[in-house]
């Protein structure tokens, strides 16, 4: 049994955020982190890594400085890291990301007790579409929002949190969860980790390796092939401190609707 | 030349200040005030690997050099010190000499507990041999396939919670510092015990305390290295330590400068924050070139011993030089809170109190002056 892990190297929201002319992220010139998404996801595989010793691999798409983030991960547990980067992927969106992603893991091999894990969504675009979309891809069920999981030979049932409960499913594997952070605590690399991280295997998957996979289609990949176009990047203004009324009494009534009927709200 | 950290000492620096910051920090204040051993956060250390972290993979330990070493202690003591007293004395003066002195019998036992839970501690100290260590008068006579120690040993770090401590006692008092011989004692061999508790002016979360041996069993096996050598391996031992208090010391300077830059950014008098003064930027400039020039120090001397090489000398100049620092820093941060400064409501007091040990343990300032003019002249 395997999880592979999808991982994302994203933005640091503490530092300014930079764009390029062509609308799309200067990651370059950013602090990055691992998407905080995706550090659960990593601890949840390496979670039940501890519980039944199965092989944890990392997955990330980016450019050669994600390798920094994957050995982190490597210092965490995690047992191998493969680094899909090529000029062909640069500025996909999460059509063509999820694409290229579903080839990297079909060519790392699905097998029937194997589980795919992504964090909900990434910190920088926030669409939540690249987990599902792998699934669709790789024709496999899924579980998105997973605050828990037990598994149980080839099924894995989840705790799905939704805004007023939570609903629990069962899948058969191999399957992909998309999971949320209040399903675990992340740890820290530790030190024997570290010491390891430069020696596990670690792997880049180019375009050459992965254009013979069945899922790859050259047109949809890259900034040419993505149905995407961003128009414009930008750091929303911050929102005011607002107005605070107090009181339950019809003056405070009025004045409420005073304010809402100036705004032409009403 | 390279100045550079290696990739595992940048991994070990970031990960050690996320979990400084994440664990440590957050109960700093009141393990200081209550003046408990953070049992908790040492558990996760030795989970984690910090604890033996320099003990060869084959002995369950990470196998990190010394500068990896170095730096896990100066981020741990940025929040507290006194969790890098008891991380340094575990590693270095535990740890070290069971490396560097053990049988490989020893080495099979030990080792493997000391990165798997059981605290490590060192027991040189006594109440007439501080600096002049060759005074012990704690004998260890031999007794068939046995040593009988007596004595008592003083402001042991780790003191009662460490369950192996290397100690060090007289097997010919005729012969000086000839006569002493180490040994590595159990909590739990017969006729050991623990003295008083000492009350400290800071570090208070670190466990010190007299420990008192009464027709002590400890059996032949367990002598550490050649009768006779003992003063020699307690030489050795404390030239590593030093290390770990150059680390130490240079962690508590650079988390006081950290919380005097904060402070003085968003206290404002005379219509701007103090920051802005040029009274406090150059005390800041002074205080960077301090902790940068014993980084080099540390670490260099951490390199050295990594490979082999005598490092007495840069050592003793780490350690005395960071201390010192350590000293000037929090006093002149605390400086800059003003009378916020001389409350516990903020962290600089505490700080203060605990940046004074570094240049009293583990040999004085005056001790290290002694090696390091020793060694030039």
């Amino acid at each position: 049994m395997k999880i592979i892990v999808c991982v994302k190297q994203v933005p640091d929201t503490t530092g300014k955020v930079a764009v390029k002319p062509d609308g799309t992220l200067d990651r370059a010139s950013m602090q990055t982190v691992t998407n905080p998404d995706d550090l659960n996801a990593i601890e949840a595989a390496l979670a039940m890594k501890d519980e039944v010793g199965c092989e944890v691999i990392a997955v990330s798409m980016g450019p050669a400085p994600a390798e920094g983030m994957l050995r982190e991960l490597l210092a965490m547990g995690v047992d191998r890291a493969v680094l899909v980067s090529g000029r062909e992927f640069g500025g996909s969106d999460t059509y063509a990301t999820s694409q290229i992603l579903a080839c990297a893991i079909s060519k790392i091999g699905l097998e029937k007790e194997d589980i795919v894990i992504c964090g909900r969504q990434a910190i920088d675009g926030d669409t939540a579409q690249v987990g599902p979309q792998i699934a669709e891809k790789l024709g496999i069920p899924q579980i998105t929002y997973v605050a828990g999981i037990e598994k149980d030979g080839d099924k894995i049932v989840c705790k799905r949190m939704l805004e007023d409960g939570f609903m629990k499913i069962e899948a058969q594997t191999p399957c992909l969860l998309t999971c949320v952070k209040e399903l675990n605590q992340p740890r820290y690399m530790s030190i024997g980790g570290i010491m390891e991280a430069y020696s596990k295997p670690y792997e880049v998957f180019d375009y050459e390796a992965l254009k013979d996979s069945p899922l790859m289609d050259a047109e949809s990949i890259g900034l040419k092939g993505s149905p995407t176009n961003i128009f414009k990047s930008f750091t929303p203004p911050q929102k005011g401190a607002g107005t605070m009324l107090k009181g339950a009494d019809k003056n405070t009534c009025k004045e409420l609707a005073q304010i809402l009927a100036d705004k032409h709200l009403i | 030349m390279d100045f550079n950290l290696t990739r595992e000492q940048e991994l070990v620096r970031k990960m050690m200040r996320s979990f400084t910051e994440n664990e440590v920090e957050p109960i700093a204040a009141e393990t200081d005030r209550t003046s408990e051993y953070p049992a908790e956060t040492i558990d996760k250390l030795f989970r984690y690997g910090v604890m033996g972290m320099v003990v060869p993979k084959e002995y369950g330990g990470a196998g990190a050099d010394d500068v990896c070493g170095a730096i896990a202690i100066e981020e741990i003591s940025k929040a507290c010190a006194s969790t890098g007293d008891i991380v340094a004395t575990h590693n270095g003066l535990c740890c070290g000499p069971i490396m560097k002195h053990g049988t490989p019998e020893q080495k099979a036992k030990y080792l493997p507990m000391l990165t798997s839970g059981h605290v490590g501690a060192f027991a040189l100290t006594e109440p007439n041999a501080g600096s002049d260590a060759s005074k012990g008068t704690t004998t260890a006579v031999l007794d068939g396939d046995h040593y009988v120690l007596n004595g008592s040993k003083i402001f042991i770090t780790n003191g009662y919670v460490a369950d192996i401590f290397v100690v060090f006692a007289m097997t010919d008092p005729s012969k000086g510092t000839k006569g002493i011989s180490a040994f590595i004692v159990e909590k739990d061999f017969p006729g050991f015990s623990v003295g008083k508790h000492e009350e400290k002016m800071g570090l208070h979360g670190s466990p010190t305390a007299e420990i008192v041996f009464t027709d002590c069993i400890v059996p032949k096996e367990n002598l550490l290295g050649v009768a006779g050598k003992g003063f020699s391996i307690a030489m050795q031992t404390l030239d590593g330590g030093r290390i770990g208090i150059a680390a130490q010391a240079l962690g508590i300077a650079e988390g006081a400068m950290a919380k005097a830059m904060e402070f003085t950014k968003s206290r404002v008098q005379f219509g701007k924050p103090i920051s802005k003064f040029q009274n406090t930027q150059f005390k800041f400039a002074d205080m960077q070139v301090a902790i940068t020039a014993g980084q080099y120090l540390t670490y260099a001397a951490a390199a050295k011993k990594g490979e082999g090489k005598r490092f007495t000398l840069d050592a003793a100049m780490a350690k005395l030089f960071t201390s010192e620092n350590a000293m000037k820093i929090t006093t002149e941060c605390l400086q800059m809170f003003g009378g916020y400064g001389y409350t516990k409501d903020y962290p600089i007091e505490r700080m203060m109190r605990d940046a004074k040990i570094t240049e009293i343990y583990e040999g004085t300032s005056e001790v290290q002056r002694i090696v390091i003019s020793g060694n030039i002249l």
